[in-house]
């Protein structure tokens, strides 16, 4: 990325005459990021900086808000319900940074070893990932039904521990099933990301590394980690702010429930703005939940300038 | 397929290991989608006798039966409204600032660009409420012109980044001598840029197609009426009304996978070049 911007500028450079004309040629281009521009504003930055407005409200989300100061936040950090889901969300992360990404470079590692029927594979993993989620919750939905899904199935087959089991209604095993439903979405995109990084790890470090009596797993930790070093960080970073973020897997299946079992801070948000009509509440938990997420993507653009090739 | 494998060593150990976890994994990712056309394919009685297993007599009445009571024939349209609506609008917009960022020495391109990477990535937690506001005031909510809006804003970062990138890649020589011919530069985009950019624009609507077609969250947020309705929160409404129906609910399923498994199945090797190239960017 970095290099095209250079080139492309150097290439301009050298083509473009300074003057008027230049200046000319400044207002074109605004004018052709005018649509760009005037979506962005009217959806996401301009009700951005109003979220900012009114986290500092009561607000019912229509009619006039009141301003409280810093009431929400000071609620926001007494909510046990909010600190619930924010505990929700850490353990997802925690399944989605240690579950897909092993199964993911797994995948991609063998994936990468092989030469017949590497195609099929890869379009088998990724399937699951094109899927409208409202589908592949419903497919769950009915595979681990308690009723008529796989715990009657196999019990019919003599293996009965799992009849009758409420993945989704069960207090606790809904949180972990609906992030287990996430991830069987999520890991082969998270596969073929390795397996492009995989792809660009120059044969010969495997080649001097087996010279070097490197057995497969010390070329996998001494070669393969660190060729994809760059990826895997980005997998890393992308995983912690879905997980933060998460939503829609967790609305679909149990809405949250039962008794909030399974809610995070993205529903929880959308009932306090939609259900409750708390709306600047919700803004305040909304604000506090992006600060997080954009303090992280911070930490990592911090990284990446002081040349970690992040 | 990769360079990587077809370099490998003369005398290797087997690799019959590696294809059974391999295998393993394949059925891990299909075989729920798989349990979907069984069931599609049961009376709400077999699957009670055989809840997972393939169907011992196939029946077919599940699929007429979930289209009309699923109001299929109306939410598919409404879902192709929004998916062709949605994408011509990502082109445009994608277009036109990938073009300027690319060739028209953009002032602040940096900028522009750190603020599409963080707009390509913003969480909608940060600006749903005040929109859901906004798009009350301006009477956009219930409408499919609305959603359609809000997806142009939502999915035209990523777009612009990926053709951005598309284009920089691009030899400019025809551009200059249609510059040279007297073209304006709206004129060079749409008569020797864009001809020349559509495996780049192709990425690009196939990603937004598939990002609206299964888009969820802003369409039950933004859309309430069962007539204005896509296929996934339609479906979700259908699916909360026959939970234990899992025939109907499995046909039902198929319909709104069949047009995307299409598309993937025929344009897969551009689809996921786009999405992980575009995952790694954005």
């Amino acid at each position: 990325m970095e290099q095209g911007t250079s080139e492309h500028r150097g290439g301009l450079a050298k083509r473009i005459p300074a003057g008027g004309l230049r200046r000319r040629r400044h207002l074109t281009a605004w004018l052709f990021m005018i649509p760009l521009m005037v979506i962005n504003l009217l959806v996401i930055l301009g009700p951005s900086v109003a979220t900012v407005y009114f986290s500092f409200t009561e607000w019912a989300g229509i009619g006039p808000a009141e301003f409280v100061g810093l009431q929400n936040y000071r609620d926001l950090l007494a909510d046990e319900y909010f600190w619930q889901a924010m505990w929700h969300n850490v353990v997802w992360t925690i399944l989605f940074l240690t579950v897909p990404i092993a199964m993911g470079l797994l995948g991609a590692f063998l994936l990468s070893q092989i030469k017949r029927f590497q195609l099929f594979f890869r379009i088998a993993y990724f399937i699951p990932y094109v899927v409208a989620s409202v589908v592949n919750a419903a497919i769950w939905k009915n595979i681990l039904d308690p009723e008529r899904g796989i715990g009657s199935a196999l019990a019919s087959m003599g293996i009965p521990f799992l009849d009758g089991v409420s993945f989704f209604g069960n207090t606790r095993l809904a949180l972990p099933s609906v992030a287990f439903v996430n991830i069987w979405v999520w890991w082969g995109f998270i596969l073929l990301l390795f397996l492009t990084a995989l792809q660009s790890v120059d044969q010969e470090l495997y080649d001097a590394a087996k010279i070097d009596g490197a057995n497969r797993w010390q070329q996998f930790l001494n070669v393969t980690l660190p060729g994809i070093r760059p990826t895997f960080i980005f997998v890393v970073l992308l995983t912690i702010i879905n997980s933060l973020l998460v939503f829609d897997y967790v609305f679909i299946i149990t809405q949250g429930g039962p008794a909030g079992a399974s809610e995070v801070v993205g529903t929880l948000m959308w009932k306090e703005a939609f259900e409750r009509f708390e709306a600047g509440y919700a803004s305040a938990m909304g604000l506090g939940l992006s600060f997080i997420a954009g303090v992280i993507v911070l930490i990592f653009i911090f990284l990446r300038r002081r040349g970690w090739e992040v | 397929m990769s360079a990587l494998s077809g370099g490998r060593q003369k005398r290797e150990p087997s690799k019959i290991p590696y294809y059974i976890i391999l295998i393993i994994l394949a059925l891990f990712a299909l075989g729920p989608l798989v349990v979907v056309v069984f069931n599609s394919l049961k009376t709400s009685a077999a699957i009670g006798r055989n809840p997972l297993g393939p169907p011992l007599s196939p029946v077919f009445r599940n699929f007429p039966d979930a289209w009309t009571q699923g109001n299929f024939s109306t939410t598919m349209v409404n879902s192709t409204i929004l998916t062709v609506g949605t994408i011509i609008g990502v082109c445009i917009i994608a277009a036109t600032g990938a073009y300027a960022m690319a060739r028209l020495d953009l002032p602040g391109a940096d900028a522009v660009l750190l603020y599409l990477f963080v707009a390509s990535a913003v969480p909608f937690q940060l600006f749903l409420v005040p929109l859901f506001f906004l798009w009350t005031n301006l009477q956009l909510t219930n409408t499919r012109f609305g959603l359609i809006v809000i997806y142009w804003a939502i999915f035209s970062p990523l777009a612009t980044l990926l053709l951005r990138s598309y284009l920089v890649g691009l030899p400019r020589d025809f551009e200059d001598a249609a510059r040279i011919d007297g073209a304006n530069e709206l004129q060079v985009l749409t008569r020797v840029v864009l001809p020349l950019s559509w495996p780049g624009l192709l990425t690009v609507a196939l990603i937004t197609a598939v990002q609206t077609w299964n888009e969820f969250f802003f369409a039950i947020t933004f859309i309430q009426d069962n007539n204005l309705k896509p296929v996934t929160t339609s479906f979700y409404a259908f699916q909360g009304t026959y939970s234990q129906d899992w025939g109907l609910t499995s046909a039902a399923a198929i319909f709104i996978i069949l047009p995307i498994a299409v598309l993937f199945l025929i344009l897969q090797r551009r689809f996921i070049s786009g999405i992980t190239a575009g995952g790694l960017k954005g």
